[in-house]
């Protein structure tokens, strides 16, 4: 069995947009596209209002993902934890649709009696310690953000640490929003090692506004850029690059 | 670590509840809540006439994975990995299925608590005991993964050390499922997140160290550094910091390797303890610490004596090697 590339977007917020399309219908898009959207809303003391909260929850909802709200401190364990959540979960569902074809109903692992779901566990971990893993992470650099970003950096550092822990191969993008002229500025190029944020991140300046609907949309849109690039790289291309490292 | 809310309403279940398996239609009263993790609530039930401790998620997933781990353990013969498993079922309430499993209820203090209320005299007994079951956890392929103090039951009497939380539990040579950021050699910048025996050593490590820091204590440089500074600033950790350290280093191969590592080096401070013990010498430092130096002198003496008669043994092996 083997179900491809698991593409997820995580979005880190620390509340509402107010800028551009709807979020929760960007989200939803990209689950169409086969792209998963989690959220982390990072909170202060305070809690997050209502209505951010509502947003948080609706984006991840509608973007067949997981959603967390934490607390500044805890961003690492959570950051690595809600996305080692949604990949278990899009494999749940591939194994599913894998069980639906052998048993020919509708019958799903909960389905199952607990003795042989068991085994099915067992797949399902496989699965998930050899996929192939995209992570596109859009950092919400809002003037209210500024003060959380250096954590925000070390939840991203800790989350390479656990992924690459795994045998399958990852890549990661990072994009933040607002950038310096447009909505949404690339940050750092597909790559399975987050060390370069380190020098970046610092030099990172926030903005008033938070188009969270564009961010997704344009990170929707660098996923199919990625696609449509690997497909001119021949293989020996690859190969010839590793061999020389 | 916040807790999903909907999951922690959803498995809030009354004392008096009366659970009743979908599959295998066992009925489990419960009796009270013991604990929650990141991945459910852990109740202790009244099943037949035995105490059983029931965890229930609303995560399938993570129940399922769980008990493959205690059905794998349950193979090793007379072991003590973790509690023995029971049953596994679902349980239908308000038309949502939570999925539960039944274990051996494993009843006692925490290490830390215990440690508080036995003294810190009991530390090497409970290491020591610890580390063997790593040894064959390690030997069965898997790796415990999410160590710490509250994880480590203290049974007894005679107390004997458990681990109860298999949530981290990892088939060697893939990424830990489950962590605890202080106890965790990632977050420390001191190795990666594979399931190797040396993740769990270092866990070890940190248990000691939190022994004398029981309120932990964040990163700030990171690093053996800050750690070893820790160590430094604690007195009672001193004796342990050559072993402490190796483990933080990733030095020890296994755990039996660990272990044996630790009596050497315990021996001479157990005969030191003992006698200060027995003269109630926090009144009289300035004999303690002539009494110290002399039985240092008979260490050495012991020392050599081993280093001797290990070099014996060996080149009679050699010998008959060659022969």
């Amino acid at each position: 069995m083997n179900p491809g590339t698991l593409k997820q977007i995580l979005l880190i917020t620390d509340g509402c947009s107010n800028q551009g399309e709807d979020p929760v219908a960007m989200a939803a898009l990209a689950k169409e596209q086969g792209v998963t959207v989690n959220v982390i809303g990072v909170m202060e003391q305070d809690t997050i209002d209502e209505q951010g909260m509502k947003e948080i929850e609706g984006i991840a909802m509608s973007g067949g993902g997981v959603s967390q709200v934490v607390y500044a401190q805890s961003l690492s364990q959570t950051v690595q934890m809600v996305t080692r959540k949604a990949m278990t979960q899009t494999l749940q569902g591939v194994v599913n649709k894998e069980l639906q074809q052998i048993l020919g109903s509708t019958k799903t692992m909960e389905d199952l009696p607990p003795e042989q779901r068991g085994e099915v566990m067992e797949v399902v971990d496989e699965l998930g310690e050899n996929v192939k893993l995209e992570v596109l992470v859009l950092v919400d650099t809002s003037a209210s953000m500024k003060h959380k970003l250096p954590t925000v950096k070390e939840a991203l550092l800790d989350l390479s640490l656990s992924l690459n822990a795994r045998a399958g191969n990852n890549q990661f993008g990072v994009f933040v929003f607002p950038g310096k002229k447009k909505d949404v500025e690339k940050l750092l190029d597909w790559t399975p090692q987050l060390e370069s944020l380190t020098s970046i991140f610092p030099k990172l300046s926030t903005g008033g506004i938070t188009p969270t609907g564009p961010a997704i949309r344009e990170a929707l849109s660098y996923f199919r850029k990625k696609r449509s690039l690997r497909s001119l790289l021949s293989r020996d291309d690859e190969q010839f690059f590793e061999e020389s490292m | 670590m916040m807790m999903n809310s909907s999951l922690k309403n959803l498995c809030k279940v009354q004392s008096g509840t009366i659970i009743e398996g979908k599959w295998h239609k066992n009925r489990y009263t419960i009796i009270k809540e013991l604990g929650f993790g990141a991945n459910g609530i852990v109740y202790l039930a009244q099943f037949h006439n035995q105490r059983v401790a029931l965890k229930m998620s609303d995560n399938g997933m993570s129940i399922t994975s769980e008990v493959n781990v205690l059905k794998s353990f349950a193979k090793v013969q007379g072991s003590s990995l973790g509690p023995s498993l029971i049953d596994v079922d679902d349980w239908t309430v308000r038309r949502q299925t939570i999925s539960f499993y039944a274990m051996e209820y494993i009843a006692g203090p925490d290490l830390l608590t215990f440690i508080k209320q036995k003294g810190t005299g009991w530390i090497d007994v409970l290491m020591l005991q610890l580390l063997s079951d790593l040894h064959t956890l390690h030997e069965k392929g898997w790796v415990f993964g999410d160590l710490k103090p509250e994880n480590l039951i203290v049974m007894g009497p005679p107390p004997r050390i458990r681990c109860i939380d298999v949530g981290g539990t990892t088939i060697q040579g893939r990424a830990i499922k489950e962590f605890t950021e202080f106890y965790d050699r990632g977050y420390w910048g001191l190795g990666t997140r594979k399931a190797e025996p040396t993740y769990d050593l270092f866990a070890v490590a940190m248990i000691l160290i939190n022994t004398a820091y029981p309120k932990r204590f964040n990163k700030s440089t990171g690093g053996v550094t800050q750690l070893q500074e820790m160590i430094r600033r604690a007195k009672p950790l001193q004796k342990y910091e050559a072993v402490i350290v190796n483990a933080l280093h990733g030095k020890y191969q296994s755990a039996k390797e660990m272990r044996f590592d630790m009596i050497r080096n315990l021996n001479e401070p157990i005969k030191h303890a003992q006698s200060s013990y027995r003269k109630g010498s926090a009144k009289q430092p300035i004999q303690k610490s002539r009494q110290s130096q002399h039985k240092r002198k008979g260490g050495w003496l012991e020392t050599t004596l081993i280093v001797m008669v290990i070099s014996i043994l060996y080149m009679i092996y050699i010998y008959g090697q060659i022969g």
